[in-house]
């Protein structure tokens, strides 16, 4: 075997010298071998965790953004003991695939619709099949389970009769619903988490002006964000400027100061703003003490977007300070006395010496301040009020209040897709590896 | 930092500005921590200072709010203080259940994260390790993800495999959920810091062991794991803090009655904020400051180590 190997590899290059391992394997082939045995090792140290995360992180997202397409609350039912799946509104279903969506709803719908609601009834299931509607109509869950109880007393004519039990089956609007539930797959919940609709014919629109949220709340979001991006810019900069100029000694003593918020709990951080925010709280006691502000006229600044800004500017701070001091401190300090040596005033030797070796610092701390405020949850809900929630608010709103899971779930990949782009483009310029914790 | 012997006048009041500024920002980052922590001590149940307190006046100050943590939940708080009062506390006091979750709950994820990140972090730093960008990236989103989206997904996902109902030998693992969760949000923290330590280690150490004849495992037991120890215990303790301070997947997975502190404040804050709050939060401060002063001291210790700093 050896042999051969060998040879091939004369024959290969006539007239070289072949370089052969004690063993009489060729260099080149020893070396590849080599190669890949350690690539190899190096690839199972890593793969128990990367295991790990694909299981308990990657999959569950997955799964998350599965159910954000994919909704049977409407035909399917689950039984809660022994899992059994049993379909329903089959009839309604079927009659929805042999009639093009702006068909009239006719007898037949409604007679379909009636032998469903028999089975609902058996099932136990109209509560379930209404709130899928009750997502995009309220009043759908009341609507099915009133109807569904009346199941049996239902008689052919089915329109009068259904009708006659509720009018408001006679919404064509509810039909439209029907039919887009009557599919597992849907794109509803993308379209819903971006204030658009179906109309009657199955034509995309924006939904009434008075009930767009979602389209506001990611604006909120974003400009939020970014005005906390820019005020930690502005406070981290003249700091970590300080920082990298003091002698070691001292800088790493000041560094205390920006590393003690980092590992204070956020909770105690969030606390402690209420208590100092709050109208009769520490800042406007002070303020009425030294006679600045009237008992009366306390400033408000929790419980709006004012709260939520400032905690959450202080709770990002030294995810901003850290990356500018790390860009800061190896600059070299002769390049602006250069410029001033030079006949450059202090703020031309700053601006176009001292400032631009900078940048890398400050991209990499206003991506991952940026980043990491978008996704914001804690804080914007206990000192944010209504006006300052964020998306990521919603998205718990929805999973703990409404329970439009899918719609939760869509919202949450919206967000997630902005949030991959911005680390994709943070891996791309700043990359991962560079990033410090202290 | 001095000032140069030749700045004008405009120079000097702009230094002087500038210094001024930065304390302010200082004050800002620093102030909303310490403030805890004297109002923790009001014998009144405000968030304020009140005028006692300004005066230093010692009535104007209590342990009461210390009390009520351990009391809150007692079966019977008034009884006389003896072994059996204690006992009553240990068992039912709500605040030291919640502690004693935190800390298992912190433990077991710290103790998963630690081991698979630094096995994980060994082998990324290796330069032979095939797609190392891209595994690297996805190991760090933990950190990256919001945390809402990573509580919602393991909603979904322990229901669906129905972890809450998993057993060995008819044995309920209790917080299991919660710790598989918290482990993989430590793990960014294990890796980062493991792998900063790694940065620049000199891999003839390793092959002159191998030359020496020492196995594979004797060569990381008695070479690379002291070099890297420093970094993988501030990563373990990176993560531990990670676990004893989350407080939304515990809120969204946890079973009610896997109470934590933090989850225990959530609710405190959100109802009905007590200064109990207070006290909870100055003791978390405390333990802050000591895990941060650890971790400086190991930073400092490694730098040693690796010949980057004099020491």
């Amino acid at each position: 075997m050896t042999d051969g190997l060998a040879n091939q590899g004369a024959s290969n290059s006539p007239g070289e010298l072949l370089l052969t391992t004690v063993d009489g394997k060729p260099l080149k082939q020893a070396l590849i071998h080599a190669q890949s045995r350690a690539k190899r090792r190096a690839f199972f140290l890593v793969m128990p965790l990367l295991l790990f995360i694909l299981i308990t992180f990657v999959a569950p997202i997955a799964q998350m953004l599965h159910r954000s397409v994919h909704n049977d609350g409407f035909i399917v039912t689950e039984d809660f003991g022994t899992g059994e799946r049993t379909p329903i509104m089959v009839n309604l279903t079927q009659w929805f695939d042999e009639n093009p969506p702006g068909s009239e709803i006719d007898e037949s719908a409604y007679a379909a619709l009636a032998a469903d609601m028999v089975v609902l009834k058996e099932e136990r299931a109209a509560g379930q099949a209404g709130t899928r509607i009750n997502y995009e109509i309220s009043g759908s869950r009341s609507l099915f389970t009133k109807t569904a109880r009346n199941a049996d007393k239902l008689a052919p004519p089915y329109k009068e009769a259904i009708i006659g039990v509720d009018p408001d089956w006679d919404n064509p609007e509810l039909w439209t619903v029907m039919r887009s539930a009557s599919s597992a797959y849907t794109a509803t919940f993308y379209l819903a988490a971006i204030d658009m609709t179906r109309d009657a014919n199955g034509n995309i629109e924006m939904v009434n002006e008075n009930r767009q949220v979602y389209v506001k709340l990611f604006q909120r979001t974003l400009i939020l964000s970014l005005v906390i991006t820019f005020l930690t810019f502005l406070l981290a900069y003249p700091v970590a400027h300080l920082l990298a100029t003091l002698p070691l000694r001292y800088s790493n003593l000041l560094m205390i100061l920006v590393l003690l918020p980092f590992w204070t709990s956020l909770l105690v951080r969030t606390t402690s703003w209420m208590i100092l925010l709050q109208s009769q709280g520490v800042i406007n006691d002070a303020m009425v003490g030294l006679g600045v502000l009237d008992d009366e006229n306390r400033i408000q600044m929790m419980y709006n977007q004012a709260g939520t800004v400032i905690a959450m500017t202080h709770i990002l701070l030294p995810f901003m300070i850290l990356p500018l001091y790390s860009v800061m401190r190896p600059i070299n300090p002769s390049y602006v006395r250069a410029a001033r040596s030079l006949g450059a005033t202090s703020w031309t030797a700053f601006r176009r010496i001292y400032f631009p070796q900078t940048v890398p610092g400050i991209g990499a701390g206003a991506l991952l301040v940026f980043i990491l405020a978008v996704g914001y949850y804690i804080t914007p809900a206990l000192v944010g009020g209504a006006d300052g929630q964020l998306i990521s608010n919603l998205i718990a709103f929805h999973m703990q209040k409404s329970l439009n899971w899918s719609l939760a779930a869509a919202l949450a990949a919206l967000l997630l897709g902005g949030i991959l782009i911005l680390y994709w483009l943070y891996d791309r310029l700043i990359g991962i590896d560079n990033l410090k914790l202290g | 930092m001095a000032l140069p012997k030749h700045a004008d006048t405009l120079e000097r009041i702009w230094h002087y500005a500038y210094l001024v500024i930065c304390g302010l920002i200082f004050l800002f980052l620093i102030a909303p921590i310490l403030v805890v922590i004297p109002l923790s001590f009001n014998v009144e149940p405000y968030f304020t200072f009140t005028e006692k307190m300004l005066k230093l006046d010692p009535t104007g100050y209590s342990m009461r709010w210390y009390d009520l943590l351990l009391t809150f939940g007692m079966i019977d708080p008034d009884a006389a203080r003896g072994g059996a009062w204690w006992a009553d506390a240990w068992a039912n006091s709500n605040w030291i259940n919640a502690t004693k979750n935190s800390i298992i709950i912190g433990f077991f994820s710290t103790l998963i994260a630690t081991a698979l990140g630094t096995f994980a972090a060994l082998g990324l730093s290796r330069p032979e390790m095939p797609y190392r960008r891209t595994i690297m990236a996805v190991l760090i989103s933990p950190m990256i993800v919001p945390i809402i989206i990573t509580a919602t997904g393991l909603f979904f996902f322990y229901s669906s495999i129905g972890i809450a109902d998993w057993s060995i030998f008819g044995w309920k693992i209790p917080y299991l959920g919660v710790v598989l969760a918290h482990a993989t949000l430590g793990i960014p923290f294990v890796i980062i810091t493991v792998t900063a330590t790694l940065v620049g280690f000199d891999h003839s150490l390793t092959r002159a062991a191998a030359n020496m004849g020492a196995d594979p495992v004797t060569t990381f037991f008695k070479v690379q794991m002291p070099l890297i120890l420093p970094g993988v215990i501030s990563g373990g303790l990176f993560a531990f803090v990670t676990s004893f301070d989350e407080v939304v997947v515990v809120l969204f997975v946890g079973g009610l009655d896997e109470q934590t502190i933090p989850r225990q404040m959530w609710n405190g804050i959100r109802e009905q904020i007590s200064p109990a709050i207070l006290s909870v939060a100055t003791i978390l401060v405390i333990i802050s400051v000591a895990l941060l002063t650890t971790v400086e001291l190991l930073r400092r210790r490694s730098e040693r180590l690796r010949g980057m700093s004099p020491g």
